[in-house]
């Protein structure tokens, strides 16, 4: 059985190398199923403390915490802070004691999202059912792709891995088995830096002795649940038969049956169903002026209405969110007669919400949400005695396909422009 | 109080009335009914304080006075009385109790002060005018399913009713509309109604008055309170109702109705409302767009589902244009389809994107618009 080298890609024959025979490293890949696996879990190793260290190397070998925002917790550690017991959520004050040398960097959301993107194009050169899990970690169906890469799905992720690392100087983890179950899992055995396979012929055995809460829906509760009722290792509900599980656990008992055989039939989609679409802003200063919270809100309405656009989706409910100064959310609703996906709908409904909130009350953040959403076949269809929303429409309509042809910013409503 | 009246017709004139009362009330007494004695005369009032019914049924009066009880309460009692029961009922002013006895079963009830019950003044009335039952019936039927839902319009919330011309003669037309589609309907102006104002009829009301006419043959009083008509009221022989009338400004209808749409179609209106139907089965969609590809002598209708499929049906018509594609949301279709009495239903395109006239080939009074949808 040759060994697949991750940091070159050669195929080392034999079985009993422990190096590459081409480049002399020792991250070999070998495995019976490694050509035969085509389903793949891509999970960047502490994104946003990695591309903080690379940004800064100064920091580099120091423990980095990204956090501090305004809940005050830890959102990601690098892994020399995780040596000191830092974790992901962890209250920040609890973190610094653990760590007290840790730099604490405040998180960077557009940097985050600019490099997630970058990764999230390099998979989808690979293969395009990529179904981001969110912004560093995804799945991919490599299945047919060996022809067009000339190179089986485990030489294709290798690769990937490799020109992540070089182009964008971070490290990720992948995990690669036959279903998004055991990807997922695999991904998270070797971190950081890791590549694990999990083959259909140690499946089984490979779960028998994991604890329950591994299986994915299973989280504390249901793992309480579960042992409660006498199951505590994986292993211990493949003794069960699917109608029984049915029976006390409902469509989780159906999951558990399958999950516990390392039976996962769900497909890597790239299509996530959008079930809603909004837009929010937290201001500088609190707000309690009915005109300055207006045009706060006609930029976010231009932001969902422009998403529904390109989803080719309309909403037929309108929500509007507003965060008091003591951080109490308050949400208004509306639905509508007929769907819509015009911004200037979606703002005058949004307005006419906003005026029974602003009654003197300091809000501190405002935000427009579309739900209900349908295909926008025959929507927002001409209005017979409401000429000037007609207008309305088609100046917005055409004020899209400029910004369509020169950009965001080539073109606006005056709604929408700095007041100085 | 005290009264004897016989359980079916004291049955007949709650039901009436108690629809108006709304099922959760935040002042109480407008969950009542009022019920006044005299002359051997039991009348009955409810409100809304937006609408008012009452009725007036005979009975056998004891002794003459009037209180408040609970609508609902007393229409389900006597619901569930044995058919053909004599109800006697009685107040007591000293301990605030209406009784009700009917065989063996003896019901008190709590009752509010009839001095609290709001009534709605009317005035005197400028203008009134008689029109037949049938007459009104057809008008609210052939406009109410295109009055609007939505509140931020409100004065489409609906059937304006006004004193109009058509070609020469004196009409008294009813409109309504949501904005999708519009509905017209005219009849020959009854006498006194010449010199009315244009009113808007608000849904309720207009629910609750189809709802009389079904149990009344004959003719209806209609009656504005004042100059600046706020209210409205329909006298059916013992019931009346009164309405406050919508206080906006009807938008200028007239104006959308297109008058040189040149494509004209004559299509079987029954085949086509069933063609309708059956195509928009596919479609699970809230606002189902019917596509109608029309050609020499024949209609395609088709509808696409993402999810579900497509279906797709051919109709032979009357039509001689231009060949056409355009789309219609297909309940709006079905809704003035299935107002269409004659053999046939007259439709007259301009372009995929103009507003569509849609004619009765059975009634020349009535007229529906319906906009396009994009598909």
């Amino acid at each position: 059985m040759s060994a697949l080298c991750r940091d070159c890609g050669y195929r080392t024959p034999g079985d009993t190398a422990t190096r590459c025979g081409q480049c002399g490293r020792p991250r070999l890949l070998r495995h019976c199923e490694l050509d035969s696996l085509t389903i793949a879990h891509l999970d960047c190793d502490a994104f946003y403390a990695a591309i903080e260290k690379r940004d800064n190397p100064a920091i580099l070998n120091q423990p980095v915490i990204i956090g501090g925002g305004h809940r005050g917790v830890v959102s990601t550690c690098c892994y020399l802070a995780r040596i000191h017991g830092v974790r992901s959520a962890m209250p920040m004050f609890k973190a610094m004691k653990l760590c007290p040398d840790a730099v604490v960097i405040r998180p960077n959301m557009a940097k985050y999202v600019a490099v997630g993107r970058e990764v999230r194009e390099m998979m989808q050169s690979l293969t395009p059912l990529v179904e981001p899990l969110s912004i560093d970690e995804a799945f991919l169906d490599l299945a047919g792709t060996e022809r067009l890469h000339r190179a089986s799905p485990a030489e294709s992720m290798a690769r990937l891995v490799r020109q992540i690392e070089e182009r964008l100087s971070i490290t990720v983890s992948v995990g690669l088995s036959y279903c998004k179950f055991l990807a997922k899992i695999a991904s998270d055995l070797d971190k950081p830096r890791g590549f694990s396979v999990i083959g259909r012929q140690e499946a089984l055995s490979f779960l028998a002795d994991k604890p329950v809460s591994l299986i994915w829906g299973v989280g504390a509760a249901m793992a309480a649940r579960l042992e409660r009722d006498g199951f505590k290792r994986i292993a211990d509900l493949r003794a069960v038969d699917e109608k029984k599980l049915m029976a006390r656990y409902g469509d989780m008992g159906r999951r558990l049956h399958a999950l516990s055989r390392g039976q996962d039939d769900r497909s890597v989609s790239s299509q996530s169903i959008v079930k809603s679409i909004s837009a929010e802003t937290t201001f500088a200063d609190d707000i309690e002026d009915l005109m300055r919270l207006d045009r706060q809100l006609w930029p976010l309405c231009e932001t969902v209405a422009r998403r529904a656009k390109a989803q080719g989706m309309v909403a037929r409910t309108i929500h509007l969110k507003l965060k008091t100064r003591d951080f109490k959310t308050r949400t208004l609703s509306r639905s509508l007669p007929e769907g819509t996906q015009l911004a200037d709908v979606v703002y005058r409904h949004g307005v006419d919400l906003l005026r029974s909130a602003a009654n003197g009350t300091a809000y501190r953040l405002i935000g427009i949400g579309l739900a209900s959403l349908s295909p926008s076949t025959g929507a927002d269809t001409q209005d017979l005695i409401d000429q000037a929303s007609n207008n309305r429409a088609m100046a917005e309509r055409a004020i899209d396909r400029v910004r369509e042809k020169f950009g965001q910013k080539a073109i606006g409503k005056g709604r929408g422009l700095k007041q100085s | 109080m005290k009264l004897t009246i016989e359980r079916s017709a004291l049955l007949r004139a709650l039901a009436h009335v108690q629809s108006v009362v709304e099922r959760r009330n935040t002042i109480p007494i407008l969950s009542n009914v009022q019920l006044e004695a005299a002359d051997d005369r039991l009348s009955l009032t409810a409100t809304d304080l937006d609408i008012e019914i009452q009725e007036s049924v005979a009975c056998s009066v004891q002794r003459a006075g009037a209180t408040t009880a609970s609508a609902h309460t007393l229409y389900d009692i006597v619901r569930k009385l044995p058919d053909g029961s004599a109800v006697d009922l009685t107040f007591e002013a000293s301990n605030q109790r209406l009784t009700l006895a009917a065989g063996r079963s003896r019901f008190a009830l709590a009752c509010l002060p009839r001095e609290d019950f709001p009534t709605m003044g009317f005035g005197d009335r400028p203008t009134g005018f008689r029109i037949s039952s049938e007459a009104l019936r057809k008008l609210i039927d052939k406009t109410r399913f295109a009055i609007s839902t939505e509140e931020t319009r409100y004065y489409l919330n609906g059937i304006y009713v006004h004193a109009s011309e058509s070609s020469g003669v004196a009409v008294l037309r009813a409109v309504a509309t949501d904005g999708h589609r519009l509905a017209r309907f005219e009849l020959p102006l009854p006498e006194g109604a010449a010199g009315m104002p244009g009113v808007i009829i608000p849904r309720k009301a207009v629910a609750e008055v189809r709802k009389l006419i079904d149990e009344d043959e004959g003719m209806i009083d209609v009656g504005l309170s004042d100059a600046r008509a706020t209210k409205i009221r329909f006298a059916f022989g013992d019931k009346v109702l009164t309405s406050k009338l919508i206080d906006g400004t009807f938008p200028d209808y007239t104006r959308v109705i297109p008058t040189g749409n040149d494509k004209k179609l004559s299509v079987p209106a029954k085949d086509f409302a069933e063609a309708v139907d059956r195509v928009s089965t596919i479609s699970s969609e809230k606002s189902r767009a019917v596509k109608l590809n029309l050609e020499r002598e024949r209609l395609i209708l088709s509808v696409t589902s993402p999810e579900n499929g497509s279906a797709s049906e051919e109709i032979v018509v009357n039509y001689n244009g231009a060949p056409i594609e355009i789309g219609f949301n297909a309940r709006y279709l079905l809704d003035i389809t299935g107002q269409v009495d004659g053999e046939e239903a007259q439709i007259e395109l301009a372009d995929s994107a103009s507003p569509t006239v849609v004619r009765d080939s059975g009634d020349e009074h009535s007229l529906y618009v319906l906009m396009p949808m994009r598909v």
